[in-house]
Order: C-alpha cells, then structure tokens, then sequence
C-alpha cells in the first residue's frame, strides 16, 4: 500500500510537517516495495482558501491508501473520507519516525478532523 | 456623485466621516453601509427599519442519480468549491463564487443551482438620509456578493456616501468600485501612516480621485502629513484629537448635530471634495 507523509524535505529523514493542506510536500512511500517519491503540494494560487481539498485531491490522485500527518482540517478529512483515504496523526519529528510509527500499529485512525478549517 | 469613505486601518473614523458628510449635505443623500460584516451606521440613525431583503447566491446541487462521475464539474471550478475523485462531487457551497460553470460543463445535466441564503439588506430612514445596509449571515465567508446587492439599490437621483469596510481587500474593492471621489480617513499614527499607503496603492489601481481626512489629529506624529506632502496627496481635512468627540460618538450622536463648532469642517471637507471629483471631469 502507498502512504502519503507531509514533510517539507526530500527524503526519510526530512521533518514531518504539521500541517496537511498547507504541507509543501508529500513523501509517498510504497510499503510493499519499501521505495519512495516526493510530489510538490501544487495548489491553484487562485484561490485562497481550500487548502487542504487540493491537498486531498493531490494525494488521491497518487493512489494512496493513508495518510499521516500532524492536524487536518474537516474539509480536507471530508475529501479525505470520500477517497477512502485514512488518517494518521503523529507527533513524529521525522517521516522515517512517523513511518516506524504506522508499521509498528503505534498510530491509531483518526475518526475525524482534530483542527477547525481556517480561512486566510 | 458617488463618494466613497475608506480606510487601509480600522477605527480610524469612517463611519464618523460617512455620516457627518451625510448631515452636511442639507438634501436627501443615500448613505449606503458596505461594512456588511459589522455595519454600525444604523447606530447613529434612530429611523425604523423600512424595508428587509433577504439576499441569496446560486450554489450547486447535484443529483446524484443522473451524475456518472466524470469530474468535469470539479476541473472547472478554481475554487475547489465542488469535488470528485471519479466519485459523486461534493460540494462545499461556503467556497463557491457562483460562477456557474460547474452546472455549464456537466454533460449529464445532473447540476442545478439553487438560493444560498447570505444576509439581508435593510433600508432606514432618518431625516434627509436613507441608509442602505447589508448584513452578511454569520459564517458566510464572502462578504463582495452582498456588498454588490447593496449597491445595486443605489438611485441616480440623489448624492450617494459608501461607507467601506476596513482593509484593502476584495469587500473594500468591490466598495469603491464605481466611486466617483474615495476619501481616505487615516491617524497620524505609524499604523495609520502604514495602512494609508496600501489604500493609496489600492485606490490608484481603481482609478477615482481621491483625498485624505486625518482623524484625532494632536496624536501621534507628522509622517502622515510628510507622506501626503511628499506624494501631493491632498488633505481634505482635519479633525482635532478632541475627547467630546469620542464622548459624542459614543452615545450615538453625530458630531455636527452636538458640537456645532465642527459643523464647517465637515461643510468644507463637502466643497473640497465636490472640486475634487469636478477637476476629475
């Protein structure tokens, strides 16, 4: 299965960021083939709110299975939910920590948004 | 004559400024409050209520029978407002902006619009001055379609004063929009000073001809008046720091009613800005 991480580095060792819709990047890692790839948190300049849908579209589109990050708000749980996506909160300084984390059943499924949404 | 009353900062005076230029005039005038998040004008203007509009704005709907999940709807809108992921679309109708594109672009005709509720508009009259005020729904986030709603009840027959909100973003623009003069009410103050740059920016991009009133004058510093001086901004007027002011305010009262002596600078803030939408002709 693919888990989407939100990071604001390239690889397992980068910082796990807080933030969902605002991450600037997703570590997809492929638990099957132990590999990953970064993709760019693209999001449409136009508009200034609705940050976290366009980082739930983003990440469906890669196909993932879960996602773990630190907060998400209700809009992007919602798109998230839709998806079949799972949520992950994690605390974990590090992807490869937040990754460890998940496979040792240390993270638990997050049955909804733990932020308010916000408007900028 | 369209004047349009604004303010990069907030509490600088432009209620103040809207309603005394609205009681200097002497003839009906059309107040019109565009702070449709927190409009007070009413406060000072104990008319009746004599009229309330609800205002509403199209957001999508989907039935979901017809829809076959092609997500044309979703790459349309900019504002991520509709989604699907080859699923039935959700819908967040909070970001929507009524473009209607969505229900244009769905091949399976499975979208309609339908009436969001977003505020009202009531209209007052008090003596000479009929106020137009919205009031936008809690939690709807986007104030611009209800401030357009209260400018559309704007006559062509007599002299208009918008009342803007706070800022120098869309709610402001959509304010001062079609003005024919903007006056900028500022305090000499850094933050006052700070503000007023990013209205004069913002207004220059609109276009009208604008003005300065410094409000609480006495306070603060001179950069205000170096910056007008510096970029021939002109003055339109002042009004002095003065604690009667404030006590008058907050009771309700407008200043040129209680405190006759500031009744000729508001007259003569009136005729600097009338030569100043003439010289624009």
């Amino acid at each position: 299965m693919k888990i989407a991480v939100t990071t604001s580095g390239e690889n397992l060792s980068s910082p796990l960021d807080s933030r969902f819709g605002r991450t600037p990047k997703f570590l997809i890692y492929d638990t099957d083939k132990e590999e990953f790839y970064v993709i760019d948190n693209t999001q449409n300049l136009n508009a200034p709110q609705g940050a976290g849908i366009q980082a739930a579209q983003n990440v469906a589109k890669e196909g993932v299975s879960a996602v773990i990050t630190g907060h998400c708000g209700p809009k992007a749980f919602h798109v998230l939910k839709t998806a079949g996506i799972k949520v992950f909160y994690s605390n974990a300084k590090t992807v490869s920590e937040a990754l460890e984390e998940f496979k040792s059943g240390r993270l638990t499924e997050a049955t909804g948004a733990d932020v308010e949404g916000h408007w900028v | 004559m369209i004047i349009a009353v604004l303010s990069g900062k907030g509490g600088t005076g432009k209620t103040t400024v809207a309603l005394n230029l609205a009681r200097s005039f002497g003839t009906p005038v059309q107040l019109l409050d565009c702070d449709v998040e927190e409009p007070n004008a009413h406060l000072f203007l104990p008319g009746e209520v004599r009229c309330t509009e609800s205002v509403s704005v199209p957001v999508p709907k989907v039935d979901e029978a017809k829809c076959d999940a092609c997500g044309k709807c979703s790459e349309i809108c900019q504002f991520n407002a509709i989604i699907s992921l080859k699923t039935k679309p959700l819908v967040f109708s909070e970001l929507c902006h009524s473009c209607g594109g969505c229900a244009l672009v769905c091949p399976q005709k499975a979208i309609s619009e339908v009436p969001k509720f977003i505020g009202l508009i009531e209209t007052i009259k008090y003596q000479s001055i009929f106020l137009i005020q919205g009031r936008l729904n809690v939690g709807v986030a986007m104030s611009p379609p209800l401030i357009k709603e209260v400018k559309l009840r704007l006559l062509p027959n007599m002299p208009v004063i918008l009342d803007a909100p706070p800022g120098t973003s869309c709610p402001v623009i959509t304010t001062v929009k079609d003005a024919d003069v903007a006056v900028l009410v500022t305090e000499p103050t850094p933050f006052g000073l700070h503000d007023l740059e990013l209205a004069v920016e913002m207004v220059k991009e609109i276009g009208p001809p604008f003005g300065v009133v410094v409000n609480r004058v006495g306070i603060g510093d001179d950069r205000v008046h170096e910056y007008c001086e510096k970029n021939r901004i002109p003055i339109l007027a002042e009004i002095p720091d003065d604690r009667q002011i404030a006590e008058a305010y907050s009771r309700g009262e407008i200043i040129v009613d209680v405190l006759p002596r500031y009744r000729k600078v508001f007259e003569n803030l009136l005729i600097s800005i009338k030569k100043l939408a003439k010289k624009e002709e």
